[in-house]
């Protein structure tokens, strides 16, 4: 769908890889150009009218972010420089200072590093424990393995709504509800989820929700912090300097600005901001329900067709999201990654940043195909017949 | 045979790879950032000599060949020689002129400078075996 909106699929590149990052269209390449030639100045600092321009642009991408995950309010959604730094500002901003000795973080072991590590200085410096939620057989997130781990102790959920290697999508709703009568938080890493289906925080009732502007078409370097705002007035800030700040004088007289100010500290990416909006547009134009149904086809056109190849090993038959990740018999998933890109064929191989996964999948790297709407059925045809060929592997694989 | 041929014959059959538990090897983990390539190298040196080198790891056809031609012709060399032959493994990975002679099967990986992150495949063990000899200089 879409690919005329897209420069670089004009070129011969068939880009396999969105779980890691996704190609731009060119009314959000426009945008940005845009604000670098019309009004390149500073947002919230001054009197003149490009600045007044400008606070409209990157305001105007708060309200399109409110309306796209169905926030409550404006003071909701907080600018962060992706995914990473907000899980980051939940976890030391929020958490660290709630949390008490004893008290229980629930993981899985599928989160990708950023929902991992930030979690992992709180047994250190505050005595928290961080624990791991079973996954079943197919390395999928059950209720009812949240229900058997939790305890009075647990305090927080943090998870991701769909995994980056293994692609399920967690019972997102039914965890919070769960968690909520047992007055645990939960945290939702939205990286590979936002970008590829509607995620309605009211609905599902998460307490905050994190994602990156650049896996759903907008720029790099621009992220989202949700919180209901309740919680997000005692997210004390992690950064301080200017923009944050109503005035200060002695250490003891420092007086913030209210949300979501407060926790924009410093000159954001307002190149970045201004584009995601025109990201917004774009998905919203095409209707993410259309995009998540695109996919889910997609992806099962690409798995029956692997399934036949007998040294095509599939981690993850199953799962309704784009991410594929399997191995080819006794060749190092690195050397599968540089074989397609001889056929210009852009695909991950690794571990992903999920690195504890190892412990449950007994795998080290695997190769990753990760879809998104401008993929084709004639595209992953060109994949297959590169797969097909074991022979043809091999000996091309250096 | 071909550079093919030399890089697949030492990617099928790497030399001296191993689980090395021997108190008088030094051990060196080395690894890249950019891709996913992890070998552990063990060295026996007898004063200013190499006497064996062993590894461990998992690794693209590119860093387990290159470590098995490394360790061919490493072994016996004194480390002078060692950091010699390996300045020139890295003039010709970085695409500069280099001493065919001095390198011999090693000249297999003349094309990977052209071929981006296959580049620091190529140097991986190298890198790692420099570290390991600096380390018993010192």
């Amino acid at each position: 769908m879409n690919r005329e909106d897209f420069p670089l699929l004009k070129e011969d590149i068939i880009y396999f890889d969105n779980g890691a990052t996704s190609l731009k269209p060119v009314c959000v390449i426009d945008k940005i150009k845009e604000y670098y030639t019309k009004y390149p100045v500073n947002a919230h600092r001054g009197d003149y009218d490009l600045a007044y321009k400008v606070d409209q642009e990157y305001e105007n991408t708060r309200e399109l972010v409110k309306e796209f995950i169905n926030a409550r309010d404006l003071e909701e959604i907080v600018f962060t420089s992706g995914t990473t730094e907000a899980l980051n500002m939940i976890v030391e901003g929020f958490f660290a200072p709630l949390l008490e000795p004893g008290d229980e973080v629930l993981l899985t072991m599928s989160e990708h590093a950023s929902n991992v590590l930030p979690w992992f200085r709180l047994p250190k410096k505050k005595g928290v424990l961080v624990n791991y939620i079973p996954l079943d057989s197919n390395y999928y997130l059950t209720i009812d393995n949240v229900k058997k781990m939790i305890s009075p102790k647990t305090k927080v959920i943090s998870i991701a709504g769909i995994t980056n290697v293994i692609g399920d999508i967690r019972p997102i709703k039914e965890i919070c509800k769960l968690a909520h009568e047992n007055n645990i938080f939960v945290c939702l890493d939205g990286a590979q989820m936002v970008p590829h289906m509607k995620v309605d925080v009211t609905d599902l009732d998460v307490d905050f929700l994190a994602f990156s502007a650049h896996k759903m078409c907008g720029p790099t370097g621009v992220g989202v912090l949700y919180g209901k705002r309740e919680l997000l007035e005692h997210l004390e800030p992690t950064i301080l300097g200017g923009g944050m700040n109503e005035s200060f004088d002695t250490p003891d007289e420092i007086y913030l600005k209210e949300l979501p100010a407060r926790l924009e500290a410093g000159t954001r990416n307002i190149a970045g901001v201004i584009g995601f909006g025109e990201a917004i547009k774009y998905l919203n134009a095409m209707g993410m329900d259309k995009i998540h149904k695109y996919e889910i086809d997609l992806r099962k056109y690409l798995i029956d067709k692997l399934i036949p190849l007998k040294h095509i090993d599939i981690i993850n038959i199953e799962s309704d999201s784009g991410i594929v990740t399997f191995n080819v018999t006794d060749v190092f998933s690195q050397d599968v990654a540089y074989y397609l890109n001889k056929y210009n064929i852009c695909v991950r191989a690794g571990n992903h940043c999920a690195k504890i996964l190892k412990s449950s999948v007994g795998v080290n790297n695997t190769v990753r195909i990760s879809l998104y709407f401008y993929n084709t059925y004639e595209e992953i045809d060109d994949l297959v017949e590169l797969l097909s060929d074991y022979q043809k592997i091999v000996k091309e694989m250096i | 045979m071909n550079d093919r041929e030399i890089i697949m014959e030492h990617y099928q059959h790497p030399l001296n790879r191993k689980k090395n538990d021997d108190p008088m090897y030094l051990h060196v983990n080395t690894r890249n950032e950019s891709c996913i390539d992890n070998i552990d190298l063990y060295v026996k040196f007898n004063d200013n000599i190499i006497e064996d080198i062993t590894f461990m790891g998992e690794a693209c056809a590119i860093s387990i060949s290159a470590t098995s031609i490394m360790i061919k012709n490493l072994i016996g060399k004194t480390c002078e020689e060692a950091l010699n032959y390996i300045r020139e493994f890295y003039k010709m990975t970085n695409g500069e002129e280099f001493n065919e002679n001095i390198l011999k099967e090693g000249c297999a990986y003349s094309d990977v400078a052209r071929q981006g992150h296959r580049k620091t495949c190529a140097n991986l063990p190298f890198k790692g075996i420099e570290k390991a000899i600096l380390s018993h200089l010192r």
